[in-house]
């Protein structure tokens, strides 16, 4: 029995393992990764008039928008930071997260027409939205630095510290957490199509969970313990203490951070596999 | 050496109730579940199928057994809906099975639908890559292969071109020449035909013979019988989601052949009462004959009318027009003029084989008295004719009103 297993190179089942994720395959396609993430990087801003700048125009409007009426009008606290670099860095981090799990959530929806007539891991399409998003991001935070270099020359006091080491695992931990949540919601929009709408403003709501325009240390004390809860917490707030040296930088926050995302991954990955077997049928 | 093996392989669709789409209606169909109460997105009048284990699966495949020898040419055909397309889904991994299990050696890859994943906005090139990746090569792979595949798809000056500029001839020529470079051990094709112009079939068979005669296996699935008979070795009758007939090639086709007998073929009959006419003329019959289960373009056949005279000595020719389903005039042809009996009478329009081309046809028979149509009967009766070619590579529509092989043919 076992001599005829390996006669053959490919068994198809009804059912396979909830956690066989094939990793072998995923690696056989890793060229289709790296051409997809040149694919998005190649097309998503053709034929577009200003192109590229439009990684710069969103944070910039979205943080001038945020000094405007958060600083100015509510004068909410930016932990005496200057409002313009403690805006634009929580919404550079913001949005990566959120564009990991926006994009990742409708991977189903959007590519049915592929999936419907070649097999390849699926997986592949939501790891490559993650990585492709990683783009937008670094040239976003290029924008960033020339802010920083700009205020830092206007006197602001700003010291490398430790945080900065930790924010490529900061940044892995959203790409994580967000490619987690995003292909557990496309899994289930398979079946209900009202939580791609459901999404678009729920992102938005827990933007506002998450501590984007404010600073954790602006919360009275007995609602921060539910502010911590957020995995996202840790991040934002990370974020913020290695690029301007205020924040919060807290390894049992970081570990939570991480034991969540990756609980939320295996989660998604359970029922993305679930799913991808049969989501031909439904959609 | 077997490289496909497929056993007992079934596949279950849900029917009807699965898709309500929103959570909110499947949040009411539990709440309704829960109170015992009738599901609400039941279509009045049907019985509530949840509570009953089966009742809402249909089989698209129903135990299906086969295996399929390298370098063998399988050909599955079938009606429409009777699996053949969703046993290549399972093949290629599209959908899964819900028992039963399939076995595959080697690389299999498809030509279901070229041009998976080609993105309008990249180049031929990057788009070459894109592609080829997505059917599983590697970047290597196609790097090795890359000017054989423009070489093959013929858009060489444009490769640099984003592919949304392609005219749809290029676009698919490009899209073929990446899967035919895949080189698997098993090639699935499944109605290429349908697309492309007669060059790019041509070169689609032509690659599906190659690989053939490189023995290598391939799976084709076809509605056109006269590329699955000149192509394929083997073949299996799909019906109702089971497999119906394994045999060599040539039996399988006159199987299903078999299935549309009489589909295409209207004979009419009528009695005095009811029969299209004047006071002189009643139709009472309008047919055609032939042997066998179906008329193909080798087959004679008869056309024929029976009709009732009423008065003694009328003088009548028949004359039948035989449209094409385009509405083109085949051709016209008329009974010599007697004068009639009273009683039944019986024209015969005599067709040999080898003169008509393939596909529908309408009768309509002209009644003609003293050289003025006394009475027309428009639609008198209809058929389908059958292509039926062999050692051909040319599988497409063979054009023209008729086929007439009587007409001798030298070249010098």
């Amino acid at each position: 029995m076992k001599g005829e297993d390996k006669y053959w190179t490919e068994v198809i089942l009804p059912k396979k393992g909830n956690f066989d994720l094939r990793l072998h395959e995923l690696w056989h396609f890793k060229d289709l990764l790296s051409l997809l993430v040149r694919r998005d990087f190649v097309s998503v801003y053709k034929q577009t008039v200003l192109g590229p700048a439009w990684y710069f125009i969103q944070p910039l409007l979205t943080t001038l928008m945020m000094w405007v009426v958060f600083s100015k009008i509510a004068h909410i606290s930016t932990d005496s930071l200057p409002p313009v670099l403690f805006y634009l860095i929580g919404n550079i981090a913001w949005s990566y997260f959120a564009a990991c799990l926006n994009k990742t959530s409708n991977t189903f929806i959007a590519n049915a027409g592929i999936f419907g007539k070649v097999y390849f891991p699926r997986l592949i399409i939501p790891l490559s939205t993650v990585v492709s998003s990683l783009f937008a991001f670094f040239t976003q935070l290029i924008l960033f630095a020339g802010f920083l270099i700009y205020y830092v020359y206007q006197g602001f006091d700003f010291h490398v510290n430790i945080g900065l080491l930790v924010i490529p695992y900061f940044i892995f931990l959203m790409a994580l957490l967000g490619l987690g949540m995003g292909i557990i919601i496309s899994s289930l929009t398979t079946k209900y199509r009202d939580l791609s709408f459901l999404l678009v403003f729920g992102v938005q709501l827990y933007m506002y969970i998450t501590p984007v325009i404010y600073p954790v240390s602006s919360i009275s004390v007995e609602l921060r313990k539910y502010i911590l809860l957020n995995p996202m917490t840790s991040v934002i707030e990370g974020f913020r203490y290695a690029f301007l040296g205020k924040g919060m930088l807290d390894f049992g926050q970081i570990m939570y951070t991480t034991v969540f995302s990756i609980v939320v991954l295996l989660i998604g990955v359970l029922i993305f596999n679930k799913v991808e077997r049969n989501f031909m049928d439904t959609v | 050496m077997i490289v496909i093996k497929v056993e007992n392989l079934s596949k279950q669709y849900r029917l009807g109730v699965v898709s309500s789409k929103t959570l909110a209606a499947d949040v009411n169909r539990f709440l309704a579940k829960v109170r015992g109460k009738e599901d609400p997105m039941m279509t009045v009048g049907v019985e509530n199928r949840l509570n009953t284990v089966d009742g809402d699966y249909i089989w698209a495949l129903k135990d299906i057994n086969f295996e399929v020898n390298e370098g063998e040419v399988l050909g599955i055909v079938g009606k429409n809906g009777a699996g053949k397309s969703t046993i290549l889904k399972i093949l290629s991994k599209v959908t899964a099975p819900t028992t039963g299990s399939v076995k595959i050696k080697g690389r299999i890859a498809s030509l279901l639908e070229v041009g998976t994943g080609f993105h309008p906005e990249l180049t031929g090139k990057e788009n070459i890559f894109l592609n080829g990746a997505i059917l599983g090569m590697t970047k290597a792979e196609i790097r090795r292969k890359f000017d054989e595949i423009v070489e093959f798809s013929g858009v060489g000056k444009y490769i640099d071109t984003p592919v949304k500029r392609y005219s749809s001839g290029m676009y698919v020529r490009l899209a073929f020449a990446v899967a035919a470079h895949l080189e698997p051990e098993i090639l699935i094709v499944d109605e290429v035909l349908a697309v492309g112009d007669a060059e790019f079939q041509k070169k689609v068979l032509g690659k599906m013979k190659d690989v053939s005669k490189q023995g290598r296996t391939v799976l084709f699935v076809s509605h056109n019988m006269v590329a699955v008979k000149s192509l394929c070795t083997k073949g299996i009758l799909l019906e109702n989601g089971m497999i119906k007939e394994q045999d060599l090639i040539g039996p399988i086709i006159d199987s299903y052949l078999n299935q549309f007998a009489g589909k295409g073929i209207i004979n009419n009959e009528w009695t005095k009462s009811n029969a299209p006419g004047t006071d002189i003329i009643k139709v009472k019959s309008a047919y055609v004959e032939f042997k066998g289960s179906h008329i193909t373009v080798n087959t004679p056949f008869n056309i024929i009318t029976e009709f009732w005279c009423e008065e003694e000595g009328f003088p009548v020719n028949v004359s039948m027009v035989l449209w094409d389903k385009n509405q083109n005039c085949v051709f016209n042809i008329s009974t010599e003029n007697i004068e009639l009996e009273k009683g039944l009478h019986k024209a015969t329009f005599n067709i040999p084989e080898q003169l008509m081309n393939d596909g529908y046809y309408y009768v309509q028979n002209y009644f003609v008295t003293n050289s003025t149509p006394h009475f027309i009967h428009n639609e008198a009766n209809a058929f389908e004719i059958i292509d039926d070619r062999d050692n051909t590579d040319w599988y497409g529509k063979w054009i023209g009103a008729v086929r007439p092989n009587f007409v001798k043919t030298e070249l010098l």
